[in-house]
């Protein structure tokens, strides 16, 4: 799908931001360039759209010589998102996210049509922010929309530079799992550039780590974790790697189904029956629409009426798409030994106990020691 | 001050004819460097020449410290040489148009310059060619500063053609110059007081069609 082939970039002060750099990202794969700033990975993506020119080297699509394409027609098939910053301030998000079908020539209806369809795929209802301008939105919302704009044409390709940069870790969580839910929906060939090695591993079907301008190692998140070429790789993906290993697993591996259930008008001695019956210790708590309200605890029965009385409300839930080490910290801050996971509307979707978790550990510990 | 005003209950036609004259002669020489000094500060903005941009600019800069008086006089003596009319109307229009330059250029090129490099590589990477690129991002992204440049030209214009009276083009220094003439006080102070009666309101109309023009994203709420 997009290769390069011994691609090197000096610039005319001699500085050599890409040293003879050649790889190969398959149809729908997600490649991650990764590395220390200053390493050449944002360049790297930026010479596949010929934002920056090469000096030597040459870079195929699809088998085609990108410089044999005109530049414009070029970049009008792949997708391009960069930090918030990129979205045009005297645009509104549905002219934003316009932008490339305008210029594709699109009739007008087609085109408004693919933006709520887009918004609405990045989890925006199209109604209420079509029409609002980017300083209108918080920083999440600016992200979405920078992955909705890249998407406008229904380009073959994704370049996306720190797509999810410049936002506080937990929308950034939300963010990176609704697009991985995105993704499997969209299948597109995606070159992410991030230097959050965390992301890397979570997001990447392959990735290439950099470093000074050239490509030090060019694996699955799995072999850099565990089979690193050298002290670079080593380092860079440092000690904890049993730990960072999690972020290999995500959650819908191991969560089990829909618990046994509780609603919130049901009388306590039904409740505490169903426990007993089903020899469990709690209780997730739904409404009639199957949304999650909270926990029902065996050690509460004797302080109310009803479940609603007694509900532990304050808990956290995860999504399907998120990785192991993010359930953890949930887990342990909310000092709940069960996760409830939940999808985008927050439906419960099934558990994930404490104990699944220190199973998987242990396996991605002897997978280590058994190099 | 008070025989002023009795000359104006007196003869309100004949300050409303100068005034007219007045707003006819800043409006036709408006409309010209407006669109001489957006297209060349476009120009001189582009990548490539920066060389062109600061003679220019320089240029400008020193048209603007020729005292008024100075350039008619030289106007007078380049227009009577190519044989065209010295005085009046034509000659005013054309200093006029040189001393809207600098405020309306310069305000063009900075404001193209100070876009944002995340904007324009946004632009280029969805494929935008340099004219898309100039018209969809570059341009209303300037919009706010042109307009004050625009703003600000206009304002030194009506002051400006006060002076032009002197080679006969009209307008409210008439009375200014036939009261030094005559020791008239009282028609020096109609003058005086009606062009900065006119900048005053001017300036203020400029300031809501600068909001009106300014694309909605970019207003300050």
């Amino acid at each position: 799908m997009i290769r390069l082939d011994q691609v090197t970039k000096i610039y005319p002060d001699g500085t050599e931001a890409v040293n003879e750099v050649s790889l190969e990202v398959g149809e729908g794969e997600l490649c991650v360039l990764l590395g220390p700033s200053g390493c050449g990975k944002t360049t790297t993506m930026k010479v596949i759209n010929r934002i920056i020119p090469i000096t030597k080297g040459k870079i195929y699509i699809d088998g085609t010589d990108t410089t044999k394409i005109d530049e414009d027609e070029l970049r009008r098939n792949i997708g391009y998102a960069i930090q918030e910053i990129g979205l045009f301030p005297h645009m509104t998000v549905g002219q934003n996210i316009q932008v490339v079908p305008a210029l594709k020539g699109w009739p007008k209806d087609k085109r408004s049509e693919r933006a709520e369809e887009l918004l609405e795929l990045v989890g925006m209802n199209s109604a209420e922010f079509m029409n609002k301008y980017p300083s209108e939105l918080s920083g999440g919302q600016r992200q979405r929309v920078g992955v909705a704009r890249a998407l406008g044409a229904d380009p073959p390709i994704l370049l996306m530079d720190e797509p999810f940069g410049a936002i506080d870790p937990i929308t950034r969580v939300r963010l990176q799992d609704e697009f991985l839910k995105i993704e499997q929906e969209i299948k597109k060939t995606i070159i992410f550039v991030t230097h959050d090695i965390y992301e890397a591993i979570k997001m990447g079907d392959k990735i290439a780590l950099m470093n000074e301008g050239r490509l030090v190692q060019y694996d699955t998140p799995s072999n850099l974790l565990f089979k690193p070429k050298n002290e670079f790789v080593e380092q860079f993906v440092g000690a904890d790697r049993a730990l960072k290993g999690l972020q290999l697993i995500r959650v819908k591996e191991l969560m089990t189904g829909t618990p046994p259930l509780a609603k919130a008008d049901e009388r306590v001695v039904t409740v505490q029956a169903r426990m007993e019956r089903e020899g469990v210790d709690c209780l997730a708590v739904v409404d009639n629409e199957g949304k999650f309200l909270g926990w029902v605890d065996r050690v509460n029965v004797g302080k109310g009426e009803t479940v609603r009385d007694i509900i532990n409300r304050s808990v956290a839930t995860a999504t399907a798409n998120a990785v192991l080490s993010e359930a953890l910290s949930l887990m342990l801050s909310s000092g709940f030994k069960t996760l409830a996971i939940v999808d985008g509307i927050n439906k419960l979707e099934g558990v994930l106990s404490f104990d699944a978790i220190q199973l998987a550990l242990s396996e991605v510990a002897q997978r280590r020691g058994s190099e | 001050m008070v025989e002023a005003w009795q000359w104006v209950t007196k003869h309100p036609d004949k300050l409303a004819g100068w005034t007219l004259e007045h707003i006819w002669i800043v409006s036709v020489a408006i409309a010209i460097a407006v669109v001489l000094g957006v297209a060349l500060g476009i120009y001189i903005s582009r990548p490539g020449k920066e060389h062109i941009a600061d003679s220019v600019l320089y240029l400008a800069e020193i048209m603007m410290t020729v005292p008024s008086l100075a350039l008619f006089g030289l106007l007078m003596l380049i227009l009577g040489t190519i044989g065209l009319k010295v005085i009046g109307f034509l000659p005013a229009v054309i200093a006029l148009v040189i001393y809207g330059q600098l405020p309306i250029l310069r305000n063009t090129y900075i404001a193209i310059r100070e876009v944002d490099p995340a904007m324009i590589e946004a632009g280029k990477g969805m494929g935008m060619s340099e004219r898309q690129l100039l018209f969809k991002v570059k341009l209303p992204l300037a919009v706010p500063i042109i307009m004050a440049g625009l703003r600000n030209a206009i304002v030194l214009l009506i002051g400006i053609t006060a002076i032009a009276a002197i080679i006969g083009a009209g307008g409210l220094g008439v009375p200014i110059f036939r009261g030094l003439r005559n020791a008239r006080m009282d028609l020096i102070i109609i003058g005086g007081v009606s062009v900065s009666i006119l900048a005053l309101v001017v300036d203020g109309l400029m300031g809501r069609v600068e909001r009106w023009v300014t694309p909605r994203g970019l207003k300050r709420r």
